[in-house]
């Protein structure tokens, strides 16, 4: 199904670090754009699962940060800024099953590891970058047909 | 089958959501990790789980999830009610461990 639009929508939503109260919403709102828009329904799965994930890793890691999406008729582009303690060694915080995440998250059914992975198999691209002390800011690329 | 007749052969308790009774369930899904529930999960599915807190809400309405038994005689947290009822999601509840669950509800849908 064509996308319902031939311009470039886009739009941010800020995310508070610690606040698991509005884990999801982002994502949620983001489903619903997609939506609204015709997108087929298996690229809005994959959009709303990297969006939660990303979500999560600024509200378990970070003090703050923002969600930037882009739709273009081409492709979902969605940027995460945070500003959070940074990631070491990426490579490491990209294998499957290794998180830095506290007990009391864990708890939470979070911190398994999957979050990073999680969302670069739902992207077409994935970036990530990272300054330790500053933040980490995540880009994923997902294709529209 | 529908969601509301495993509630009744199962006698579990609706605590939420209780329009979504009339949903035909795809299958099961047992978790307790949200990351693997969000990667591995179907829409349809029910979710048999020991969590309790509010992001559960979230999963299961991102993923169209048919509902969530929570087990062990775990209770949902306060703050869950009102956000499962506006995002349509069915929370029930069991004394049943989730063996136990999960085993009744394998024989029922296969």
């Amino acid at each position: 199904m064509p996308l319902n639009t031939d311009k470039t929508i886009e739009g941010s939503f800020q995310l508070i670090g610690g606040d698991f109260s509005i884990a999801g919403e982002s994502s949620a709102r983001l489903k619903s754009i997609l939506t609204d828009l015709g997108v087929q329904e298996d690229i809005i799965r994959r959009a709303s699962i990297a969006t939660f994930e990303a979500e999560m890793n600024v509200i378990i890691y970070a003090a703050a940060g923002t969600l930037h999406y882009e739709i273009s008729p081409r492709q979902i582009r969605i940027t995460l800024v945070d500003m959070g303690p940074g990631i070491k060694d990426i490579d490491q915080a990209m294998q499957e099953g290794y998180s830095t995440a506290p007990d009391w998250v864990r708890e939470m059914g979070w911190g398994a590891g999957m979050g990073l992975p999680n969302m670069k198999k739902n992207s077409d691209e994935f970036k990530i970058d990272s300054v330790v002390g500053e933040g980490t800011t995540v880009e994923m690329v997902i294709n529209l047909p | 089958m529908k969601l509301g007749e495993i509630v009744e052969k199962l006698s579990l308790d609706v605590k939420t959501g209780h329009h979504g009774l009339q949903k035909e369930v795809s299958g099961v899904y047992v978790s307790d990790l949200l990351s693997d529930v969000m990667a591995n999960s179907k829409e349809g599915n029910v979710w048999i789980t020991l969590q309790t807190h509010l992001n559960i809400v979230a999963v299961a309405g991102l993923k169209g999830l048919a509902g969530i038994i929570i087990v062990n005689n775990r209770q949902p947290e306060k703050e869950i009610n009102d956000k499962a009822d506006s995002e349509k999601v069915t929370i029930m509840t069991t004394s049943m461990p989730a063996f136990e669950v999960t085993g009744k509800l394998y024989q029922m849908l296969n």
